[in-house]
């Protein structure tokens, strides 16, 4: 009963008011408490997130299984910031609220929090994403060949999409006279085209199937049909 | 008689090696190919190679042993190109630091005290005549109090602090050597771009092997990217959203001093701010051993509201615009005049549409004269697909490249000043 029956009451209560909070104008302003609630839970989600790394580290720090070290790491990093963040150390003075110390700024590149950003975690994700080149360069090398009309499509579209939006397009193509009956020829105007046209065309067919099916999925969660997370304890 | 039986033992024995041997090679030479496609495999992979071949076949042993020099011979190949690089960024490192004038990665920041204080501020001009005079904080130059719109507080002591804002470092020598004691070096920003630029090496070390630096600088991500979170989540989130709404008056003292407090629905908020307090701590529940069960109500609770938004914003946002904005003029005019580039643009856009839908939805067999028109149809959304994804696969490779392009700036830009397109170094 409260580990079954109560959890998809609840998952049907909940999903069913946001769904006639759309429909109904009455009934808006449920939808609205329902999501502030919701963004609330997400909030104490991070926290459990946060909780989890401090219980994983923690053990593989105290019991020295391999590779603690690299684990005192995340959680000194993981401490610190929280430090930061949490208690608004060094946090700039509000300009409209300077006897307000809590009313801080700590996102500011001038706060611990914010320098920690700044310099910490921007650098490192946006090289963890620009790293991507290289494997997504090697992997697009390594598989792909031109064996069959599809494979050809794909290629094709991908260096055209590739050379139009670079230099390469004018200097490739650029020879061709923009207002001639061949300028659809010119990559620069290839690669607009078959953004414009084809991919949006694909785009908009997996757009509208990825709706029906998350459609089918949120009934099959609000009608208890679909239970598959009830069962994680 | 027993001379004859150990002659002929003999012969067999002979006869036998000699049978082994002539099946031995062309087993032993597929072993050894076998080998040699393993031992690639592991080079191209950049594992440590350990080469297995069966027991006892020499032709597998002189492969192994071909293939594991070819090996070490790439791999001092790529330790010296590493070693010569790593040089190369050493030598360039010292000649920006003490050769060159300007040296490299300084941050400048210009300081200046600014003093606040507390003023009763005159409503505006024009304001409805029950509008009263607002307490502020404004600086003590404001034009307000210079113009007598706004008239100090003496009771209340006024608040001095340093606001700090960066500078580019040309500006900042100039102004130095005219004598502008306000501009400083930043020791903590330029710490931070030698930071940032250990972090970025770190990362890109990966490139070369899963090494000890990358991982350190992985864990730190790992640390400061959930405490990053998890601080956004409590002060945008949990403060406004929840503790607001708990205890209004104490968080307005405290932290949201401009948060409006309405008393009329200070009990409603209140009571329908307990529910997801109780929620949250069912949901930290799951950290113990014993309760974790409860953490599947507000589990639920998450599941249940997430389906019910992502039905109607899905059904909305995606299936009913897509399908709306697919709907064109196939024979698209301007003006009374026909757009012939449009129209079959339109056309292209429809029939696409519709074919890729018919891929994704009307699987039945291609058999019979619907059934073939169904298969012809689904083929050319299966082109359609395929130009999108490598439409999609073509923009990814770009967006990667442009982030690569702006880590290589930061390096030879910010930290080295090897690079200066905007002439502020």
């Amino acid at each position: 009963m409260l580990k079954r029956t109560v959890p998809l009451f609840i998952t049907g209560i909940a999903g069913a008011i946001l769904i006639v909070a759309y429909f109904s104008p009455a009934t808006t302003n449920w939808g609205e408490v329902v999501t502030d609630w919701m963004n609330t839970l997400a909030a104490v989600a991070f926290i459990l997130g946060g909780g989890n790394l401090l219980f994983v580290n923690l053990e593989k720090i105290s019991s020295k299984r391999p590779g603690w070290a690299y684990a005192l790491v995340t959680l000194l990093a993981f401490v610190l910031t929280l430090a930061f963040g949490v208690l608004k150390i060094g946090a700039v003075p509000n300009a409209q609220f300077p006897a307000t110390p809590w009313a801080g700024d700590y996102e500011s590149v001038r706060a611990p929090f914010g320098w920690v950003y700044e310099y910490v975690l921007s650098p490192l994700t946006a090289t963890m994403f620009a790293m991507l080149a290289f494997y997504v360069a090697s992997a697009a090398f390594r598989a792909f060949r031109a064996k069959n009309i599809e494979a050809i499509l794909l290629l094709g579209t991908a260096f055209v999409i590739l050379l139009g939006r670079t230099a390469a397009a004018a200097i490739l193509t650029g020879w061709i006279p923009v207002d001639g009956p061949f300028a659809f020829l010119r990559l620069d105007t290839l690669a607009v085209n078959i953004m414009q046209y084809v991919s949006t065309a694909g785009t908009r067919a997996i757009m509208m199937g990825i709706a029906l099916g998350i459609a089918a999925t949120s009934l099959r969660l609000i009608l208890g049909i679909d239970r598959s997370y009830l069962v994680s304890d | 008689m027993s001379a004859l039986k150990f002659q002929h033992q003999a012969q067999r024995t002979r006869n036998a090696e000699e049978e082994r041997a002539r099946r031995g090679s062309p087993v032993d030479s597929q072993a050894e190919s076998r080998v040699e496609s393993r031992v690639e495999s592991h080079v191209e992979s950049h594992a440590e190679s350990r080469i297995g071949s069966p027991a006892g076949s020499r032709g597998a042993s002189r492969g192994q042993m071909r293939l594991s020099t070819r090996h070490t011979r790439m791999r001092r190949a790529r330790t010296t190109v590493w070693l010569i690089l790593f040089l190369a960024g050493g030598i360039g490192l010292a000649y920006n630091a003490l050769v060159r004038p300007n040296g490299m990665a300084q941050v400048y920041v210009e300081r200046g005290e600014k003093v606040y204080v507390e003023a009763v501020v005159a409503p505006p001009l024009g304001a409805p005549s029950g509008e009263k005079a607002a307490t502020k904080w404004l600086p003590s130059d404001d034009a307000a109090l210079i113009d007598g719109r706004a008239v100090a507080n003496s009771a209340q002591p006024s608040i001095k602090f340093t606001e700090t804002r960066g500078i580019a470092p040309r500006i900042a020598r100039e102004r130095r050597t005219a004598g502008d004691t306000n501009v400083t070096l930043s020791i903590v920003d330029t710490l931070g771009v030698w930071i940032a630029a250990f972090f970025t090496l770190a990362i890109f070390s990966f490139l070369w092997r899963d090494n000890p630096v990358y991982k350190f600088a992985e864990s730190v991500l790992v640390g400061v990217s959930a405490a990053y979170w998890m601080t956004l989540g409590y002060w945008s989130t949990l403060v406004p959203n929840l503790f607001a709404k708990l205890a209004p008056e104490a968080i307005k003292s405290w932290s949201m001093p401009a948060m409006i407090i309405d008393p009329s629905e200070q009990t409603t908020q209140f009571i329908l701010a307990l529910v997801p307090l109780i929620l949250g701590f069912m949901l930290l529940m799951r950290l113990s051993p014993k309760g974790g069960w409860i953490s599947v109500w507000p589990l639920a609770f998450i599941i249940g509201t997430t389906a019910g938004l992502k039905f109607v914003a899905f059904i909305e946002g995606d299936l009913m615009a897509q399908a709306s904005n697919t709907i064109a003029p196939l024979v698209a005019l301007k003006e009374g005049q026909l757009q012939v580039g449009d129209s079959i643009g339109n056309v292209v856009l429809l029939f696409g549409v519709l074919s890729v839908l018919t891929y994704f939805f009307f699987s039945i067999e291609h058999k019979g004269r619907l059934g073939t028109m169904v298969g012809k149809v689904s083929r050319v959304g299966i082109w359609y697909l395929m130009i999108t994804f490598g439409a999609a696969f073509g923009l990814t490779v770009m967006g990667r490249i442009t982030l690569l392009s702006q880590r290589l700036e930061f390096l030879f830009g910010d930290w080295l000043w090897i690079i200066d397109p905007a002439n502020i170094r």
